[in-house]
């Protein structure tokens, strides 16, 4: 079905199913409000898109927010000019995010290695500097792009004969509001499509290449393969999930700002990627749902919440405890986060997914170890 | 013409700064082939000693006047710096060149820094991938630029020059222009000069020293070093904690131009590291002369006549030229063949 492998088949299943149930599934932890649910569903998008370039070719880049802040305004302007309705805007995102990296990608690509990384990182500085000065009629420079009550969006006034009044319109889809849960499930469907999509290409004979060029390209080269056009696809559908996302983040909130482009936000996808486990299917998203989520939970803490978590402890101590953690939440969540990366670059470079994988083979080592330990192998 | 030459010399103090640190970042991927992204973070935390430098000469204590009053006709509570209180006059100028005085403190501070950092941190990443050295030193650049913020703020701290440093200089006149054509600030000049002298000093000790020439020996071909005995590593945990002083020194110098805030080592960084690749990687020859010429040409295309022509060149034309560098010559201008090609 869905030519699939069944192990993969089941894999779909069950995201499918923790997708549909997120709202349940992140109650305990708080985070069963729309607004942060939708954050995990694109920015799974977009980790899923970066993992396809990073996690299989091993090429690093720096500069994916760049394709983010493409499709954001690439979005809201279709939200100005033509229709509030989000399958336009988030297929035009795409398509624009897609021509923008292969532009980028076909001559970052003529590179490798740290040199990748920084010709990348240079291109999403230039755009993020160009879009704060002189793209300002496109961009709206620092306001950043906000919807009005004169665009004209002449598809819904001419051809469906919508008015939205005095009220400034929210994107809807064919009348359902992409805001609060309706928005959440529209995110939750396409990133369901984009990790079918991820599956597919980390099986397909495409993905073997892909992975080849990370492990060893000069023998692909040998072997009489150029390998720059399976790179440079790779580069582009990434830059396609990227803009997707930025479409979708415009959709369920329509403005777009130049800081979207900045390369911290770049850094940020790489951040979950790692934090997540590279070149796995479920690791990106993970790793995007743990940022977002510890940014949501650890910059709501204040001093006064510590201070009650550590009522136990005698008093002098108590301060000193809320003190030390008082760095670590709040407006110092980055912290944790830098912390938190570190760790897991120095001691679990392979994220999240290696250290499941990693206390599973624990357990079954164990298991096989009681089961036939009299056992030797055949010399 | 006098506008080209007031350019030329403002984009001079920049690529000062630009050079020191691409000085450094070429110094540790030379030597340790490590590609330190936390190195921005080492410039602004040098310019954190100048602020903290500040902070301490300026701690004082409070007397109650026994002959001035305040608005209220109570005695007036006169604060004291210890220092004044202490040293006098010579106090007093201590307050007054509160930035170079913290050179003082930032040397032995990021000397430590640095060698604290290579031994506890980058020592285990010599033999990891590049990306995965991107990767942690990312993180700890981050890790260390959340401290700062929580420790002295979000907010930039602006740091005055010297009295002495405060005007301007006025070059036109020596060279035969109108007064007033070519107003440039002291400070600017100073900072030429210093960073002139440091990078000076850098290449000398590298240069003529035994030490330098193990270093020198060591860049081109560390397996053989260590054959002859020589404890390479110690060397280079040392040339670490040097390229680390260096940042922090361009960082401490750095602050009356640009009042410091957390995030200015981020933005220096990208730029530093855009240098060193125009430059060569490990040329150092390359990274310095990269940087003046990178802060020249922003400069001049920041000049309206430029702008008019090409709108929005000067933000993009450095990143522009790393690009066209990159993809025509690889290597860099001044980078040595095979050298990370």
């Amino acid at each position: 079905m869905l030519n699939l492998a069944r192990k993969d088949l089941l894999l779909l299943a069950g995201f499918i199913i923790a997708v549909a149930a997120g709202p349940v599934i992140m109650t305990p932890l708080g985070l069963d409000y729309p607004d942060i649910l939708q954050k995990f569903a694109i920015f799974g998008i977009f980790a899923i898109g970066f993992n396809i370039l990073f996690g299989l070719t091993g090429y690093l880049s720096f500069g994916h927010a760049a394709f983010l802040g493409v499709g954001s305004y690439t979005a809201v302007w279709s939200f100005k000019l033509f229709s509030m309705n989000p399958l336009p805007a988030i297929i035009f995102s795409v398509i624009l995010a897609g021509l923008f990296s292969a532009l980028i990608g076909f001559v970052s690509l003529r590179r490798s290695g740290i040199y990748f990384s920084i010709l990348t990182l240079a291109f999403a500085q230039m755009s993020y500097n160009l879009a704060y000065s002189v793209l300002t009629p496109i961009t709206n420079g620092e306001t950043g792009l906000q919807l009005e009550q004169a665009d004209p969006r002449w598809l819904d006034t001419a051809v469906f004969g919508l008015d939205y009044g005095a009220a400034l319109p929210s994107s809807s889809l064919f009348g359902v509001s992409m805001t609060g849960y309706p928005g959440f499930y529209f995110c939750a469907a396409l990133l369901v499509i984009c990790f079918y999509i991820s599956i597919r290409i980390f099986r397909s004979p495409f993905g073997m290449v892909l992975k080849a060029v990370s492990s060893n390209q000069n023998r692909l080269n040998y072997t009489g393969i150029n390998t720059r056009p399976y790179t440079l696809t790779a580069f582009i559908i990434s830059g396609m999930y990227a803009g997707l996302a930025g479409g979708l983040l415009a959709v369920t909130d329509p403005l777009a700002g130049a800081e979207r482009m900045q390369w911290t936000a770049s850094g940020e996808v790489v951040l979950m990627t790692i934090l997540g486990g590279t070149g796995t299917l479920l690791g990106p998203v993970l790793g995007a749902g743990i940022i977002k989520g510890a940014e949501a939970k650890l910059s709501q803490y204040n001093d006064s919440i510590l201070t009650g978590f550590y009522d136990f402890l005698p008093e002098t101590l108590q301060h000193a405890m809320v003190s030390i953690s008082g760095l670590f939440v709040g407006e110092g969540w980055h912290l944790t986060l830098g912390a938190a990366f570190m760790l897991v670059v120095i001691f679990l470079p392979g994220g999240v997914m290696e250290g499941v994988r990693r206390i599973g083979r624990l357990f079954s080592k164990r298991k096989r170890g009681s089961g036939d330990a009299a056992s030797q192998p055949a010399e | 013409m006098d506008d080209l030459l007031l350019q030329f010399l403002n984009g001079l103090d920049k690529g000062g700064a630009y050079a020191l640190i691409a000085l450094g970042l070429t110094l540790i991927f030379g030597t340790l082939g490590v590609v330190n992204f936390a190195h921005g973070a080492l410039f602004m935390l040098g310019a954190f000693c100048a602020v903290t430098m500040r902070f301490l000469l300026g701690t004082s204590f409070d007397t109650i006047s026994a002959t001035k009053k305040d608005f209220l006709g109570n005695p007036l509570v006169e604060e004291t710096p210890y220092v004044i209180h202490w040293f006098g006059n010579v106090g007093h100028a201590m307050i007054e060149y509160s930035v170079p005085v913290s050179i003082l403190l930032a040397i032995p501070v990021m000397l430590l820094i640095g060698i604290a950092l290579e031994r506890g941190l980058i020592r285990f990443f010599y033999k990891r991938p590049h990306a995965e050295q991107i990767l942690v030193t990312f993180g700890l650049a981050i890790v260390i630029q959340e401290l700062v913020k929580s420790q002295f703020g979000a907010n930039p701290i602006p740091q005055p020059p010297p009295d002495a440093a405060r005007g301007m200089i006025d070059f036109g006149v020596m060279l035969g222009f109108a007064p007033g054509t070519v107003p440039y600030p002291t400070w600017r000049l100073v900072y030429l000069l210093f960073s002139l002298s440091i990078i000076g000093a850098v290449f000398s000790f590298l240069q003529f020293t035994t030490f330098g020439m193990v270093v020198r020996a060591g860049m081109a071909d560390r397996e053989t070093v260590g054959l002859l005995g020589i404890n390479i590593g110690k060397r280079f945990t040392i040339v670490f904690g040097i390229a680390a002083v260096v940042a922090g020194l361009a960082g401490v110098m750095y602050t009356p131009i640009l009042p410091p805030d957390y995030h200015m080592g981020m933005d220096f960084l990208v730029l530093s590291f855009v240098v060193v690749v125009v430059g060569g990687m490990g040329s150092l020859g390359g990274a310095v002369a990269a940087g003046f010429l990178l802060g020249i040409l922003q400069s001049f295309t920041s000049m309206n006549e430029v702008k008019s022509l090409f709108p929005g060149i000067d933000q993009i034309i450095i990143y522009l030229i790393a690009v066209v560098i990159l993809l025509v010559r690889p290597r860099g201008l001044m980078g040595r063949k095979g050298v990370m090609e």
